[in-house]
């Protein structure tokens, strides 16, 4: 018997320039989340952060398989389906908390949960994390990590441009203290969304 | 008996030898394959290589021709790769339009190119807004043994520097390029890009340069290319399992000794090639 499992993510990003302020003692923009909006799926999500691609599909599929139990389910395909609704920066990084945030909708059993960051390094090498579409066009370089929930461990990581060895370090520190934010969004939306019903 | 027990549990096999801290091919865990590389081997190409890691094969042939430059660039060439991984290579790949691991790998060459300014496109240029040079470089893998991409790295950039273009003057009357094919010179390489790849074993265990089985057998994979002043243009962790930062600092510290280890062996054979 074989059982299909679909998780529609649809993904809201704001558009426009410098629209909503950052949150205090975080660089990361205003994000909320809606579940379970669709009602043929069997999990959905809707993630709304800050306002190529085979290749692209090929990083979120193995960060996926990576952390999803699949030997709890033989037989199965999982297929997560993501729609960009629209792009303002940082959209990899999106996509990949989005399936996350889906994938948990869904009820598969996962090791860890995982959540994408973005910094970007201009010129000067100063950090940016979570940049707009300018800040990414402008910057010298644009690094993505896939963050696990457990132990902050890298699991996918794709860059763009030219950087040391140092600064590597550094955006990799900087997105580890980012990623615990994430982490702590999806729990408190979690946590409304089983409290209310 | 050793043949059976590595058909039937091919795990628990290789797990037995990376104990030891070794490999069944006998090569420790932070040694590369024996790595050749033959340029200049296509005549009819503007230039090539072939590049030999162990078993894998792959070669690079260089085609140079003209084209119209984009109109947002007016100055700037283009650069245009693409990695073919034919049925002859390997059982995995079957015949018909590029599947998604030489796309993948396609992706991968055209980024490392971007990311490390290998060639500036404004060398490219001949006449700006009018003429330019555009690079068509084919990578076929010949032999598939694991570790394509540090094997596609190293042959694009031996093709690369053995690319050399003829003259080019536009004649002021007839509008037309005239091609001096008697006086060539070699392309202006500013950075070169070494790919190192690593396989990451349950979770834990990282080795370099895996052959195709260990590839099969590893539960992650990664890929860092560095240039010659310690930086970085690519970063490739396609998922699977997790690693600390501190393991990233071991993997960057063997890159850097690859780094140099393919420069010299560049060197010396772009040197025993140029009396010529």
């Amino acid at each position: 018997m074989e059982e299909e499992m679909h998780t529609d993510a649809k993904i809201r990003a704001e558009s426009g320039t410098g629209s909503s302020p950052r949150g205090p003692g975080c660089s990361l923009r205003h994000f909320a989340c809606e579940q379970n909006l669709l009602s043929r799926p069997d999990g959905s999500a809707s993630f709304l952060q800050g306002v190529a691609e085979k290749s692209r599909e090929r990083l979120i599929r193995n960060t996926c398989e990576a952390v999803v139990l699949g030997t709890l389910h033989p037989r199965t395909s999982i297929t997560v389906v993501l729609q960009v609704v629209s792009d303002a920066g940082s959209l990899l990084a999106c996509c990949l908390n989005a399936a996350c945030m889906a994938l948990v909708d869904a009820g598969v059993p996962m090791r860890a949960l995982f959540c994408g960051v973005t910094c970007a390094l201009d010129s000067d090498g100063t950090l940016v994390l979570d940049p707009t579409s300018k800040q990414e066009k402008e910057a010298r370089a644009v690094l993505t990590f896939a963050l696990d929930s457990v132990e902050r461990k890298l699991l996918m990581s794709s860059t763009k441009g030219l950087y040391s060895d140092t600064e590597l370090q550094q955006c990799l520190a900087a997105a580890q203290a980012a990623s615990q934010h994430v982490f702590r969004f999806y729990r408190e939306s979690l946590q409304r969304r089983y409290s209310k019903s | 008996m050793a043949a059976g027990f590595k058909t039937v549990e091919p795990l628990e096999y290789y797990r037995r030898f990376l104990k030891e801290n070794c490999r069944p091919d006998g090569r420790e865990l932070g040694e590369f394959r024996t790595t050749t590389v033959n340029i200049g081997s296509i005549s009819t190409a503007d230039g090539s290589a072939l590049v030999k890691l162990g078993n894998t094969t792959v070669i690079c042939g260089v085609k140079a021709e003209f084209a119209a430059p984009p109109t947002d660039a007016p100055d700037k060439g283009y650069v245009v790769p693409n990695v073919d991984l034919p049925p002859l290579c390997s059982s995995r790949f079957r015949s018909g339009p590029p599947g998604e691991e030489a796309q993948v790998a396609s992706q991968f060459i055209a980024d490392v190119i971007e990311n490390s300014q290998i060639i500036q496109k404004e060398d490219l240029c001949i006449s700006p807004g009018k003429l330019v040079w555009v690079l068509y470089c084919d990578l076929i893998c010949l032999d598939y043994d694991g570790n394509i991409l540090d094997a596609c790295t190293f042959a694009l950039l031996a093709a690369l520097k053995n690319v050399q273009l003829p003259e080019v003057t536009i004649n002021e009357e007839t509008a037309l390029a005239e091609v001096n094919l008697k006086k060539k010179s070699y392309l202006n390489i500013r950075t070169h890009p070494v790919a190192t790849s690593f396989a990451v074993f349950d979770d834990t265990l990282l080795i370099v340069d895996p052959t195709g089985e260990e590839e099969h057998l590893a539960t992650g994979t990664l890929t860092i290319v560095m240039d010659e002043e310690g930086k970085l243009c690519c970063l490739h962790k396609p998922g699977g399992s997790g690693l600390t930062g501190a393991k990233l600092q071991d993997c960057m510290s063997r890159a850097v000794t690859r780094h140099k280890e393919v420069k010299k062996l560049m060197d010396e054979v772009i040197k025993s090639m140029k009396p010529k």
